[in-house]
C-alpha cells in the first residue's frame, strides 16, 4: 500500500501542468483527478436519482387508487425497497461525495485529495455493487422486498436475491469507507500551511465529521448483513429464535447504524447549506463557531438514540423515556443551525437565484420535517405514528427536502464553477417552483395518512385513504417531471451557455471562487499559503492558524 | 517544499492505517453487540427471556399481592402442530410453586419433533419468572396425529415488583426436524440457559 501511494504522488508530479489526459480510458476509468472523480460520483447519483425515481413512480401509480391495478403486490414490495436501497446508498451518499471530490481540495487549497488512487477505487466499486442489487430485479423470486431495513425473518425469506443484496451492501460500505478515510486524510494533512480548522468552511467541517461518522457505523451495517448472510446460508443462528437467536437483536445492531446514517445524509447538506446562504446574504455566516460545535453534538448524539426506531418493539419503561428524552435532545443543536441560518439572512442584502431559493425552501421544510421528527420521538404517541405513512412523509420531508434540495442547491451553486458557463437562471426557477410546489403535494397529505392510519409498504388501501393518495399521486408525478427538467438543465449548461466569471456570484467568498471557472484540471498545484482574506470567516480565526502554522514549521 | 511533501505523505499514510484499524475494530464492535446483548437481556429481561432456574424451596409469604399469569402458546408456521393451553390464566401467589399443562397436537401424517421457546411479558416481569420442569428444555417428538400433555412448573419470585399484577407466558413451537444439525446445536446451548 504504502509503495502505491509514493507512486501516485510522483505520478501526479508529471502533470501537475494543465492538460488533462487524453482518451476515454485513461480520462475516465483511470482518473486519480479529484475533480474528475467528483464528477463521475455526481453524474452516477443523478442516474441512480433517476433508477429510483422511476421506482418512486410505479409506487404512486399503483397507490393512484385503492384496489390492485398495475403492480403484483410481491413487485410492489420489491419496489419500495430497492427505491429506499437506491435513493439513499445511490444517490444521496454518492451525490455527497462527489461534492466533497469537488470541492473539499479546492476549499483548503490542496492539490488533490490526499489518496487520489484509492479515490479512483473507491468510485469504481460502485457501478458493480449497484449492478449486482438491480441485476436481482431479474432473477428468479425478484428483488429483495423485505424492506430496506432488512429485518429478519422476513428478509430471509426472499429467494437468492438475499446473497447479492448483502454483497451489494458490503461493496458499498467499502466505498464509503475508502471515502471517508480519504476526505478525513486530505482535510487534517493537505490544508494549505496557514488555514487552521477553525478557518475552514464550514462545508469542510460537517463532511470532516460526517468521515468519522461513516467509519464508526459502516462497519457495524457490514457485521449486520454479513450475520443475516450466515444465517441464510450456513446455518448459524444469530436472528433465528428457534435456534436460541433474537431478531430482536438484528433491529439493535441496524438502528445503530442506522440513526447515524441518516445524519451522514444530513451533515453534508447543512454545510451546503451553510455556504449557500451567506453568499446570497452578503454576511459571513452566523454563529460560525456555534455551527461547528452543534454539528459535532449532533454526530454525537446519534450514537445513543437508536431505539427511537424500535418503540413499538417493546422495551423497559426506562429504556422509552431514556431514548425518548436523548432523542428530543437531538432538535437543540439542530435549532441552534436553524436559528443561525436565519440569523445570517437577518438584515442581510438578499437576493434569490435558484441556489438561494433551494436553500431557503431546504430551511422551512427541513425543519418541518425535524418537527414531525420531534412528535415521534414521543415514545407513547409513537405507537401510534409507527410504521404508517406520518412516518413516511417524516423521513421525505427531512430527506427529499432536505438533502436532496441541499445537493441539488449545491449542484446550481458550483456549476458555473464546474462548466464554466451559468445555467439558465428562468429555467432554473421554474425548476425550483415546480418542485417545491408539486413536493408538498407530494408529502403533506401524507402525514394525515398516517395519522388517519395509513400502513406504510403496502399496495393497496383502504377507501377512506383514496382521496389523499391520489393528491399525493398527482404532487408526486409532478415532483418526478420537475426533476426531468432539472437534468435537462444541467445538461444544457455543460453543453454550453453565458460564460461564468471566476468568483461567479457577487457574494461568495472561498478559495474555490479564486480559480478559473471552469476550474483547470489542477489547482493549488504549488502547495503554500493561500490569502486567507478571501475566505468567508476572514482572519477571525488567524491567531489560531498561526498556532497550526508553527506546528507545521517544527515538523 | 519537497519535505513538507514527504512529511504529508506519511501523515496520509498514518491516516489510512488508522481509517483502516477503525473500521475493523467497528465491525469486532458490530459481532461483540451479540454477546452483550444477550448479556443485557439476561440481565434486564429486555426480551422476555425468563430468569434462572430458581430452586423450588418455597418461602414463606403473606398472600397480600396475588398475581394473574396469563398462559399463550403459538406454533412456527413450519411446524404442522396445534398448542393450546390447558387453562388460559391462574391466580398465583409468589413465592409458590404451581403446575399447568399445555396440549399439543400433531396434525401431519408423519413424526415431527418440535422445540418450544418460552417468553414471558412484560418485559420487567420476566427475570421473576423461573421454571422448574418445562417441556421446553427439552425437544419434544409426536408421531403422526399423536396428542400430548405437556406440563410446566413455575415459580413467580416475592420479589417481584408489586405494580405488576398481570403477566404473561408465551411459547413458540419451533420445527426441530427442520433444523440443521449446527442450528440444533445452538439451540441446545441457548436452552440450556432458559
Ligand atoms: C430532530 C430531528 C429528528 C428526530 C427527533 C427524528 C425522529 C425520528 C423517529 C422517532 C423515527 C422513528 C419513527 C418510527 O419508526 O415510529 C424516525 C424515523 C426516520 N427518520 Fe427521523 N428524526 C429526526 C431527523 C431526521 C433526519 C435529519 C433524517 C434524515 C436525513 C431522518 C430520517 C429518518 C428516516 C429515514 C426514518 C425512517 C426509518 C425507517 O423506518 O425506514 N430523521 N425519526
Ligand atoms: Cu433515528
Amino acid at each position: 500500500m504504502s509503495q502505491d501511494i509514493t507512486h501516485d504522488e510522483v505520478a501526479h508530479d508529471h502533470h501537475d501542468h494543465d492538460h488533462k489526459p487524453k482518451g476515454f480510458v485513461k480520462r475516465w476509468l483511470m482518473t486519480t483527478n479529484h475533480k474528475d472523480i467528483g464528477t463521475l460520483y455526481l453524474v452516477f447519483a443523478l442516474a441512480m436519482f433517476m433508477v429510483g425515481g422511476a421506482m418512486a413512480m410505479i409506487i404512486r401509480l399503483e397507490l393512484f387508487q385503492p384496489g390492485l391495478q398495475f403492480v403484483e403486490p410481491a413487485f410492489f414490495n420489491q419496489m419500495t425497497t430497492m427505491h429506499a436501497l437506491v435513493m439513499i446508498f445511490g444517490a444521496v451518499m454518492p451525490a455527497f461525495v462527489g461534492l466533497a471530490n469537488w470541492m473539499i481540495p479546492m476549499m483548503i487549497g490542496a492539490p488533490d485529495m490526499a489518496l487520489p488512487r484509492m479515490n479512483n477505487w473507491s468510485f469504481w466499486i460502485l457501478p458493480f455493487a449497484f449492478t449486482m442489487l438491480l441485476a436481482t430485479l431479474f432473477m428468479p423470486g425478484g428483488a429483495p422486498a423485505g424492506g430496506w431495513t432488512m429485518y429478519p425473518p422476513l428478509v430471509l425469506q426472499g429467494g437468492h436475491n438475499v446473497g447479492f443484496l448483502v454483497f451489494a451492501v458490503h461493496m458499498m460500505g467499502i466505498s464509503s469507507i475508502m471515502g471517508a478515510i480519504n476526505v478525513i486524510a486530505t482535510i487534517m494533512n493537505m490544508r494549505a500551511p496557514n488555514l487552521g480548522y477553525l478557518n475552514m468552511p464550514l462545508f469542510v467541517w460537517t463532511w470532516l465529521i460526517t468521515a468519522f461518522l461513516l467509519i464508526a457505523v459502516m462497519p457495524v451495517l457490514a457485521g449486520a448483513v454479513t450475520m443475516i448472510l450466515t444465517d441464510r446460508y450456513f446455518d448459524t443462528s444469530f436472528f433465528n429464535a428457534a435456534g436460541g437467536g433474537d431478531p430482536v437483536l438484528f433491529q439493535h445492531i441496524f438502528w445503530f447504524f442506522g440513526h447515524p446514517e441518516v445524519y451522514i445524509m444530513i451533515l453534508p447538506a447543512f454545510g451546503i447549506i451553510s455556504e449557500i446562504i451567506p453568499t446570497f446574504a452578503r454576511k459571513p455566516l452566523f454563529g460560525y463557531v456555534s455551527m461547528v460545535y452543534a454539528t459535532a453534538a449532533i454526530a454525537f448524539l446519534s450514537f445513543i438514540v437508536w431505539a427511537h426506531h424500535m418503540f413499538s418493539v417493546g422495551m423497559p419503561l426506562g429504556g422509552s423515556l431514556y431514548f425518548m428524552y436523548a432523542t428530543m435532545m437531538i432538535a437543540v443543536p439542530t435549532g441552534v443551525k436553524i436559528f443561525n441560518w436565519v440569523g445570517t439572512m437577518w438584515r442581510g442584502s438578499m437576493t434569490f437565484e435558484t441556489p438561494m431559493l433551494f436553500s431557503l425552501a431546504f430551511v422551512v421544510l427541513f425543519t418541518i420535517g425535524g418537527f414531525s421528527g420531534v412528535m415521534m420521538a414521543l415514545a407513547p404517541v409513537d405507537l401510534q405514528y409507527h410504521d404508517t405513512y406520518f412516518i413516511v412523509a417524516h423521513f421525505h420531508y427531512v430527506l427529499v427536502t432536505g438533502a436532496v434540495y441541499a445537493i441539488i442547491a449545491g449542484a446550481y451553486y458550483w456549476l458555473p464553477k464546474w462548466s464554466g458557463h451559468m445555467y439558465n437562471e428562468r429555467l432554473g426557477k421554474i425548476h425550483f417552483w415546480w418542485s417545491t410546489i408539486s413536493v408538498n403535494v407530494l408529502f403533506f397529505p401524507q402525514h394525515f395518512l398516517g395519522l388517519a392510519g395509513m400502513p406504510r409498504r403496502i399496495p393497496d388501501y383502504s377507501t377512506q385513504f383514496a382521496e389523499f393518495n391520489m393528491m399525493s399521486s398527482i404532487g408526486g408525478f409532478a415532483f418526478g417531471l420537475a426533476q426531468v427538467l432539472f437534468v435537462y438543465i444541467v445538461w444544457k449548461t455543460v453543453r454550453g451557455g453565458e460564460k461564468a466569471t471566476a468568483q461567479v456570484w457577487e457574494g461568495a467568498k472561498g478559495l474555490e471562487w479564486t480559480v478559473p471557472s471552469p476550474a483547470p484540471h489542477h489547482t493549488f498545484s504549488e502547495f503554500g499559503p493561500v490569502d486567507l482574506s478571501k475566505l468567508a470567516n476572514g482572519e477571525k480565526f488567524s491567531i489560531l492558524s498561526d498556532i497550526d502554522e508553527k506546528d507545521d514549521k517544527q515538523k | 517544499m519537497q519535505q513538507n511533501k514527504q512529511n504529508r505523505q506519511k501523515d496520509n499514510r498514518k491516516v489510512l492505517k488508522l481509517g483502516i484499524a477503525g473500521s475493523l475494530l467497528m465491525v469486532g464492535f458490530g459481532f461483540a453487540l451479540v454477546p452483550l446483548y444477550d448479556i443485557i437481556c439476561d440481565i434486564t429481561g429486555l426480551n422476555g427471556k425468563t430468569g434462572v432456574l430458581a430452586t423450588s424451596e418455597v418461602k414463606e409469604q403473606a398472600i397480600d399481592h396475588t398475581v394473574t399469569v396469563q398462559f399463550d402458546g403459538t406454533v412456527n408456521s413450519d411446524l404442522p402442530w396445534s398448542l393450546k393451553p390447558q387453562v388460559f390464566s391462574m391466580e398465583v401467589v409468589p413465592g409458590k410453586l404451581y403446575s399447568t399443562e399445555y396440549i399439543a397436537k400433531n396434525i401431519a401424517q408423519i413424526d415431527v419433533t418440535g422445540q418450544a421457546v418460552p417468553s414471558v411479558a412484560p418485559n420487567e416481569a420476566s427475570i421473576y419468572f423461573s421454571k422448574t420442569e418445562c417441556f421446553c428444555f427439552t425437544e419434544q417428538l409426536l408421531t403422526s396425529g399423536e396428542e400430548k400433555n405437556m406440563p410446566v412448573t413455575f415459580i413467580v419470585s416475592p420479589d417481584i415488583p408489586k405494580d405488576i399484577n398481570v403477566l404473561t407466558l408465551s411459547y413458540t413451537f419451533f420445527n426441530k426436524s427442520r433444523l440443521t444439525a449446527a442450528q440444533q446445536a445452538a439451540a441446545a446451548e441457548a436452552h440450556e440457559k432458559i
